[in-house]
């Protein structure tokens, strides 16, 4: 399985999702830089979490717009995988290949703590590994991580089993206390809590590689 | 010609920074300040003088990249 992490202008997790990928999984892992148009090569794209764009106009807005997304979207198109991390979750809400909005967290404070996340759903091909139930711990680090939709979006997330990870102790008002949700193809998964920071003992968690472990069952 | 646009949060959504600045200005004494809400002001400035070509197209940059319609409504001002 070959990952793609893309790298926009302000990306600032890029590495450690290499990191990950590359040497502790020991995946074939490139990094793609914005402008790049063509991701064909690749069967799982990441986009990291950061701050593309300095998060100008809202978070995720013009990064929809750089070359590299109209090639995820003809890959997310084909069913092939897309896995995006906090600031590559807001992209796919503003880029449509998930639903609803990330909006300020409702204390209007960055955190930056670990969270208890619940295994909503483990049909996918991101959380295979989970057991549905189960407490997955990970850190967030966010100021935007407000999980909003309307009513009907919300209630087709639900009929459909699109989400996939909760809080436990919501921190940031999402509603239904979202973290993770999957679309409607169960190909594209956006997240905001970090799993490449709960990969390795030395970091206080390894309950992120049951997310990347499950991509390599694919 | 001048675009004048300005990007609101839909009235379904939470706006905890207005509900900050309203909670600021009681404490400054405002007390009859009942709601606050806040948005963008974007200015844009276009070439050309054909105004309904130039609504046209301002219409699709706030429905395309200003305004996030899942949350955000717009308005705006041509002269």
């Amino acid at each position: 399985m070959k990952f793609g992490v893309v790298v926009f202008p302000g990306s600032n997790c890029d590495y450690d999702c290499y990191h990950v990928l590359k040497h502790v999984l020991h995946k074939d892992t490139e990094f793609v830089w914005h402008k790049e148009g063509d991701v064909s090569k690749f069967d799982c794209i990441v986009l990291p979490g950061g701050f593309s764009y300095g998060d100008y106009l809202r978070t995720g807005a013009i990064a929809r717009f750089s070359p590299v997304m109209e090639g995820v979207r003809k890959h997310a198109e084909k069913g092939k995988l897309v896995i995006g991390i906090c600031n590559g979750f807001q992209i796919l809400t503003e880029s449509h290949l998930l639903p609803g909005a990330l909006l300020r967290n409702e204390s209007l404070k960055f955190i930056c703590r670990f969270v208890d996340l619940q295994v909503e759903e483990t049909n996918s091909p991101f959380m295979r590994r989970a057991k549905k139930g189960e407490t997955l711990r990970m850190p967030i680090a966010h100021g935007e991580g407000n999980y909003f939709a309307d009513d009907q979006t919300i209630s087709e997330l639900k009929k459909n089993n699109q989400i996939l990870l909760r809080y436990r102790d919501n921190p940031n008002g999402s509603m239904e206390n979202i973290a993770g949700i999957c679309n409607k193809n169960r190909n594209v998964f956006g997240l905001m809590p970090h799993p490449e920071r709960a990969s390795e003992h030395e970091l206080g968690s390894v309950d992120g590689l049951k997310i990347f472990e499950s991509i390599l069952e694919n | 010609m001048k675009a004048k646009v300005y990007v609101t949060l839909k009235k379904s959504v939470l706006d905890p920074q207005g509900k900050a600045v309203q909670h600021a200005l009681s404490t400054m004494g405002f007390n009859e300040i009942k709601d606050v809400r806040m948005g963008k002001f974007i200015e844009l400035e276009l070439d050309g003088s054909d105004k309904a070509k130039a609504e046209q197209k301002i219409k699709s940059i706030c429905e395309k990249l200003l305004a996030n319609t899942v949350i955000e409504e717009f308005r705006y001002e041509l002269s």
